[in-house]
């Protein structure tokens, strides 16, 4: 192998040696010096996430399984920042006493994850795809699981690993028939030999199935309320960004390049399944009482919204979709990042809980005021631009009644958004939330996430360098 | 620096100074030095831009500047104003102005509030200002927000049902106009070519009139939601009665005005032939809002609730008029934009002092006000007597004006709801003259009143200021009426010759 090879699976590798160094500290390091493994991690995500940046070389690998390109490091790159931000955030809660132990099994298998969900997006060939795709379930149920003498921690981890096998057997049920009937796993070689035979587009239900898992669509959805709301704050929020993003990622590529030749027929799929999760999301979401019952709805909602971008299969379809999930990182981040700092220091997780804090925690207030109108979809952050990018693809294809009907359905997502800022500012409380000061740490992941809701949407670069890399990306990877 | 990002960037600077004061004191002179800037700003931007006039530059659109945001979809942070766009600037920026002098005593949160206000006026700003579409409806939204947090913290009554129900209502009129700007978007050019979102280079070609009759209907309602239009303007009269005073008076004054901005800028402007197609059933719903908003102002009790049913006849009035499409009307319906303004923002800002002292809204608890208080009295006798239209004032060029314009048109249709839309005035009369009586004249209710104190030194600048406006137009409308009648000319041409082609009218 030469040093190029190596050099394009950088991100891969250099996760894996960040894991061996990871072990290797929490040898070295006694009990009771083991808050030091955090700041370690910290350091060498950042240095992972920063050397992503740097310019790698494309090609294939494996012959042909891995494929590496602009857009995969794109993708990768955007996945690092997220994963940082969530190690920024979880670093309180892992300070704890209860977590003295389990520190470092909780960032690796977080890195285990990374890691799984890098070979996902790089992958050329199902198989790789599939590994992937383990790699990245598996260290989640055990995150979700974490505390494991909290019941709905267990129950979480429990169900998780259960719907996340069957999806996966089902999933893998149809790639066995996409292989019987085209004779090949690669991504390449699977379109150019498609035939219109009913089993291909069996087999095409049953992978959007797998995935519509992963991405939490209607209805493969049912287990996102249960296991967000029992997993640990932390694992929660990488779930609803992370996971739900690089599955999207890889989603949006295999639609355009393996299933190209039915087109039209995943154009009508999505687009029921599009207008079913916005407006379910929508409608459970605004029952909901804990913190994290909420989110969890709020993010199946949003997923719809990414389904507007990938109709219709278009170079713009796909940078909205990549935009909008850069955009949805820094936005879910931020929230879930006050929703940790106040469990962290309180304990509670109700949006009652929340009433009056206005008066006693402005700053976090106006932290979280940010984030949830940027989910909303407000101006002037970042939300608003991805938001009307995403249903600015979907009118290139002349779909404006979708449109209309998602922009129903993100004034209902801002009425619920509302709901949590009216707790805040204006119901009023006899015995708020206390003031509390957040330790550095914590301060920093805010500071980034309130800078990427602020700043994205004003950069018109950011958007013009992702539709750069997808109109390259498509011009020679659509067979 | 163009004389127009000094709209953007001195309230920006007013926030970023409001935010890091550490004093009540001081959050009240921050705010007021800003928007005193604002106004000086707006100042000369009407004489800077009489000038150009004066001298012969007869470009759409002066004060132009362009800066390439987002280059894949053609997205620019386009600025430019003419005639239309500075007189509205003047009304925003002295509205605003009134409103942080007759917000002087708020007590609770002062620096949020300061802000938050603010950000709504620089959202109007930027509104007015934009050229493109997509800058255009960036500060729409903006300038929808805050408007939560201002009637549900500082508002009284049913703040908080007042406040959902209008930010989500507004909002559901920025999704059809979201769904509009869109497939204009994709329309303004031949497949193929570079579309834009530019409304002056988007005007110089005809968009295919499949796409405008099904974008013209979500546009004019979008923008009708916030203009008033039966039966969307439900949103209103909970929002006005329950917002605090100076969001009250921008929201009447200004935002309103929004509405009507946008049905004639981007609806009727962009999109012709489906305006004159379609325009008949908006007539009908705007005659329907201008009648029913003035019998409802006449059954209420409550003194915010008659202005804000006033609210709803007189912005009513600026759609009829927007949409009866010929020089004189369109003339008539920005002058009416503009006085109705001023007017109600009097109105709002005197209710609130009277508010301030009395604690009640109701009129029957109220009465001989005029002993107590003369210089709020006068001023309220003459806040009433330019809402019904006499000569003299600024609603009565504005009234005149639209209905001389809209009896122009010979058919039956027209001629029938032109009177219809005639009988607000008298309608207009009995509430007005009604509330005068009862809540001013006559004798005192209640010998509390004895020891209320009238108007201080920032009430009555805020209120001064205004009247002034007010009668400066009714006596002088020429030099407005010319501003604007300049920027009407593409706007005419584009209408007349599509209507020339279609219905054989001679304008």
């Amino acid at each position: 192998m030469s040093f190029e090879q190596f050099a394009m699976m950088r991100q891969e590798l250099f996760l894996i040696v960040v894991s061996l160094l990871l072990l290797i500290a929490e040898l070295s390091y006694s009990t009771a010096q083991k808050h030091k493994v955090i700041n370690f991690s910290l350091v060498m995500m950042g240095l992972v996430t920063i050397a992503g940046f740097f310019p790698t070389p494309t090609g294939t690998l494996f012959g042909g399984m891995y494929q590496s390109s602009s857009l995969t490091q794109l993708m990768k790159g955007i996945l690092n920042i997220g994963t940082f931000v969530v190690l920024l955030q979880s670093a309180k809660y892992l300070k704890r006493d209860e977590m003295k132990d389990k520190i470092s099994e909780f960032i690796l298998l977080l890195i285990f994850t990374l890691i799984g969900m890098s070979f996902m997006i790089s992958s050329g060939n199902f198989l790789m795809f599939y590994i992937g795709l383990e790699l990245a379930t598996l260290p989640l149920a055990a995150l979700a699981a974490f505390e494991k003498y909290k019941e709905k921690s267990a129950e979480a981890g429990i169900k998780y690993v259960l719907i996340s096998a069957l999806s996966s057997g089902i999933l893998l049920w149809g790639l066995s028939m996409i292989y019987g009937t085209t004779g090949s796993l690669y991504f390449k070689d699977i379109a150019a030999n498609y035939s219109n035979a009913p089993l291909q587009a069996l087999a095409f239900i049953f992978f959007f199935a797998g995935m519509a898992f992963k991405i939490s669509l209607v209805p493969f959805h049912l287990w996102t309320a249960d296991v967000y709301e029992g997993a640990p704050i932390n694992v929660t929020s990488y779930l609803s960004v992370i996971s739900k993003g690089a599955a999207a990622f890889i989603f949006v590529i295999i639609l355009y390049t393996v299933f190209s030749p039915i087109v039209l027929m995943w154009k009508d799929i999505i687009y029921v399944v599009a207008i079913l999760t916005m407006t379910l999301g929508n409608l459970f979401a605004i029952r909901q009482k804990n913190l994290k019952r909420f989110m969890a709805f709020s993010s199946i909602s949003q997923a719809g919204f990414i389904l507007l971008g990938i109709i219709g299969g278009s170079v713009l379809g796909m940078t909205t979709v990549i935009y909008f999930i850069l955009v949805y990182i820094f936005s879910n981040l931020g929230v879930f990042g006050v929703i940790s700092a106040v469990s962290n220091a309180t304990g509670k997780e109700n949006i009652d809980d929340y009433d009056g804090m206005y008066r006693t925690n402005p700053k976090l207030c106006w932290v979280m005021t940010l984030s949830l109108f940027s989910l909303a979809g407000i101006p002037p952050l970042a939300g608003f631009f991805g938001k009307f990018f995403l249903f600015s693809a979907a009118a290139q294809q002349g779909l404006y009644i979708l449109v209309f009907i998602s922009v129903l359905n993100t004034i209902i997502s801002l009425y619920y958004y509302l709901l949590i800022i009216k707790a805040m500012f204006i119901n009023h409380n006899v015995s708020p939330i206390a003031w509390f000061k957040n330790d550095f740490i914590t301060r920093l992941g805010l500071l980034i996430c309130v800078a990427g809701i602020v700043i994205i949407g004003f950069s018109g670069q950011v958007f013009d360098y992702i539709q750069n890399i997808s109109e390259f990306w498509y011009s020679i990877s659509i067979f | 620096m163009n004389i127009l990002t000094l709209f953007i960037i001195i309230p920006v600077l007013t926030m970023i100074g409001l935010m890091s004061c550490r004093d009540k004191k001081h959050v009240k002179i921050v705010a007021a030095i800003g928007m005193s800037a604002q106004l000086i700003n707006a100042a000369v931007l009407i004489l800077s831009f009489l000038y150009q006039r004066h001298i012969g530059n007869t470009e759409q659109m002066l004060f132009t500047q362009n800066y390439l945001w987002y280059k894949s979809l053609n997205i620019h942070f386009a600025i430019g104003v003419d005639g239309i766009s500075v007189a509205m600037i003047g009304l925003t920026s002295l509205i605003i102005f009134a409103g942080v002098f007759a917000s002087w005593g708020i007590e609770d949160l002062p620096k949020e509030f300061f802000t938050s206000l603010i950000l709504l006026s620089t959202g109007v700003f930027g509104f007015f200002i934009s050229i493109d579409l997509f800058t255009m409806f960036l500060f729409y939204e903006l300038a929808v927000i805050p408007m939560y947090l201002l009637i549900g913290i500082w508002g009284t009554g049913p703040r908080e049902y007042s406040a959902m129900k209008l930010t989500l209502m507004l909002m559901g009129g920025s999704a059809l106009i979201m769904v509009g700007l869109l497939g204009i978007y994709f329309h303004s050019a031949a497949p193929g070519g570079i579309f834009t979102f530019n409304f002056v280079e988007i005007s110089k070609y005809q968009i295919p009139i499949e796409a405008q009759r099904f974008f013209f209907p979500f546009l004019f309602v979008g923008f009708g939601v916030l203009g008033a239009l039966f039966p969307f303007h439900t949103w209103s009269p909970d929002g006005h009665a329950s917002a605090p005073t100076a969001v009250s008076m921008l929201h009447a004054g200004v935002l309103m005005k929004l509405g009507g901005y946008g049905c004639f800028r981007v609806a009727m402007f962009l999109l012709p032939e489906a305006a004159h197609e379609m325009a008949w059933i908006f007539i009908i719903l705007t005659s329907i809002s201008v009648v029913y908003g003035a019998f409802s102002a006449v059954v209420q009790k409550d003194l915010k609730y008659i202005n804000a049913y006033s609210s709803v006849s007189h912005c009513g009035l600026v759609l009829f008029a927007i949409l009866m499409m010929n020089q004189t009307a369109l003339n008539g319906a920005i002058i009416q934009m503009i006085s109705h303004g001023i007017m109600t923002a009097l109105f709002f800002a005197l209710i609130g002092m009277i508010y301030g002292r009395t604690h009640t809204r109701l009129i029957n608890e109220m009465g001989g006000l005029m002993k107590v208080m003369p210089f709020l009295g006068v001023c309220y006798v003459i806040a009433g007597l330019a809402s019904l239209g006499l000569p003299g004032f600024s609603g009565f060029v504005a009234e005149m004006t639209i209905f001389v314009g809209a009896f122009q048109h010979p058919d039956l249709f027209h001629r029938v709801v032109t009177i219809t839309a005639c009988t607000s005035i008298v309608i207009t009369a009995v509430y007005i003259l009604r509330v005068v009586g009862t809540l001013l004249l006559g004798p005192i209710k209640n010998d509390h009143y004895l020891e209320l104190t009238d108007a201080k030194w920032h009430e009555r600048l805020s209120v001064g200021v205004l009247i002034f406006a007010i009668a400066a137009i009714g006596i002088a409308p020429l030099w407005l009426s010319n501003m604007i009648t300049d920027g009407l000319h593409p706007i005419i041409n584009k209408l007349g010759l599509v209507s020339m082609n279609l219905l054989g009218f001679n304008f």
